[in-house]
């Protein structure tokens, strides 16, 4: 009885990349926002590439509390999603390439989603970690956490809820 | 126009953001607010779709209310939004524009009370709902 082989590293790095990539570069409003995401194993960072046009008050100047509200969205439902297809996506079963082409892969939904603006959100970078407090058959509940310059003074958290894709026969 | 609406609406009008969305603004005056957001392929949320992406509509909902609580008679100035809860009832139909009507329906010396719904063509079916509160603050 032998353990089959570690697969090379760069074979698992290349794999989880461009799944990652194929499921956060083909959404224009993630591009809009210049979202980014950071992988570490299965764990993800949300980045939100500052610029000037991702401004809401233009005196102070801080971030548009509606970009900050996004952000987490976008990052919720982005974890959410890459620990739905994890498995598939290591087992092979799911190609990087047809994350955005397949018609039965479908994503979360938002149901609903609550931010609490903590600080202002200073004119840099900021980072967002969604945490999955349940995901069941039907509905999943995440928990958001945002900051800037040190992770522990948070500047935004959010929580929301949302429908999974229903398999085998997805809803159009 | 009052003093305060049109003080309002140019403050809209300079957010960088807003302009980013293509917002605009059609009605603001006694803690009421209106705002359309125009069909536009770069907030898509999923390409094979061509919907809107919900974290579009929740920058449009919170400018709405903010501009609500500013449009207050008994609010003296800025605002900034303590917590905000969106509902999502549908997928807003693609091609269509989103409108969102805000109303300031309650505010105190600190804090402005606000709900939200937004639609697009076909009004009878919301396609989102909002509820926050936002700070008061002062000149």
């Amino acid at each position: 009885m032998t353990r089959k082989r570690p697969e090379p590293m760069q074979v698992v790095k290349q794999r989880r990349d461009a799944a990652l990539n194929a499921l956060v570069s083909g959404v224009p409003y993630i591009r809009f926002l210049n979202i980014t995401f950071d992988r570490r194993g299965d764990e993800l960072t949300g980045v939100l590439n500052f610029d000037d046009k991702l401004i809401g008050n233009p005196f102070l100047p801080a971030i548009h509390g509606g970009v900050t509200a996004a952000f987490l969205e976008v990052t919720a439902v982005i974890t959410l999603s890459w620990a739905h297809l994890f498995e598939r996506i290591e087992s092979g079963d799911l190609a990087p390439e047809d994350i955005l082409r397949d018609e039965s892969i479908r994503f979360p939904k938002t149901i609903d989603f609550t931010i609490d603006y903590l600080r202002s959100g200073l004119p840099r970078d900021a980072y967002a970690r969604a945490y999955i407090s349940r995901a069941g058959r039907r509905y999943a509940s995440v928990r958001v956490e945002a900051w800037q310059d040190h992770h522990d003074k948070l500047y935004a958290q959010g929580s929301g809820h949302f429908l999974m894709p229903q398999d085998p026969s997805p809803e159009r | 126009m009052t003093d305060k609406a049109k003080l309002a609406r140019q403050f809209i009008q300079a957010i960088p953001h807003a302009k980013a969305l293509g917002l605009d603004l059609t009605h603001i005056a006694e803690g009421e607010a209106v705002i359309t957001m125009p069909y536009n392929a770069d907030l898509v949320g999923d390409p094979r779709t061509g919907v809107i992406h919900g974290g579009a509509v929740s920058a449009m909902m919170d400018t709405c209310c903010g501009a609500a609580v500013m449009s207050h008679p008994a609010a003296p100035g800025g605002t900034a939004t303590i917590d905000l809860r969106i509902d999502y009832m549908r997928a807003a139909t693609p091609g269509q524009a989103i409108t969102t009507r805000a109303t300031c329906y309650h505010i105190t010396r600190n804090v402005a009370f606000v709900r939200a719904v937004a639609t697009d063509d076909d009004t009878d079916r919301p396609v989102a709902t909002a509820a926050g509160s936002f700070t008061v603050e002062g000149r």
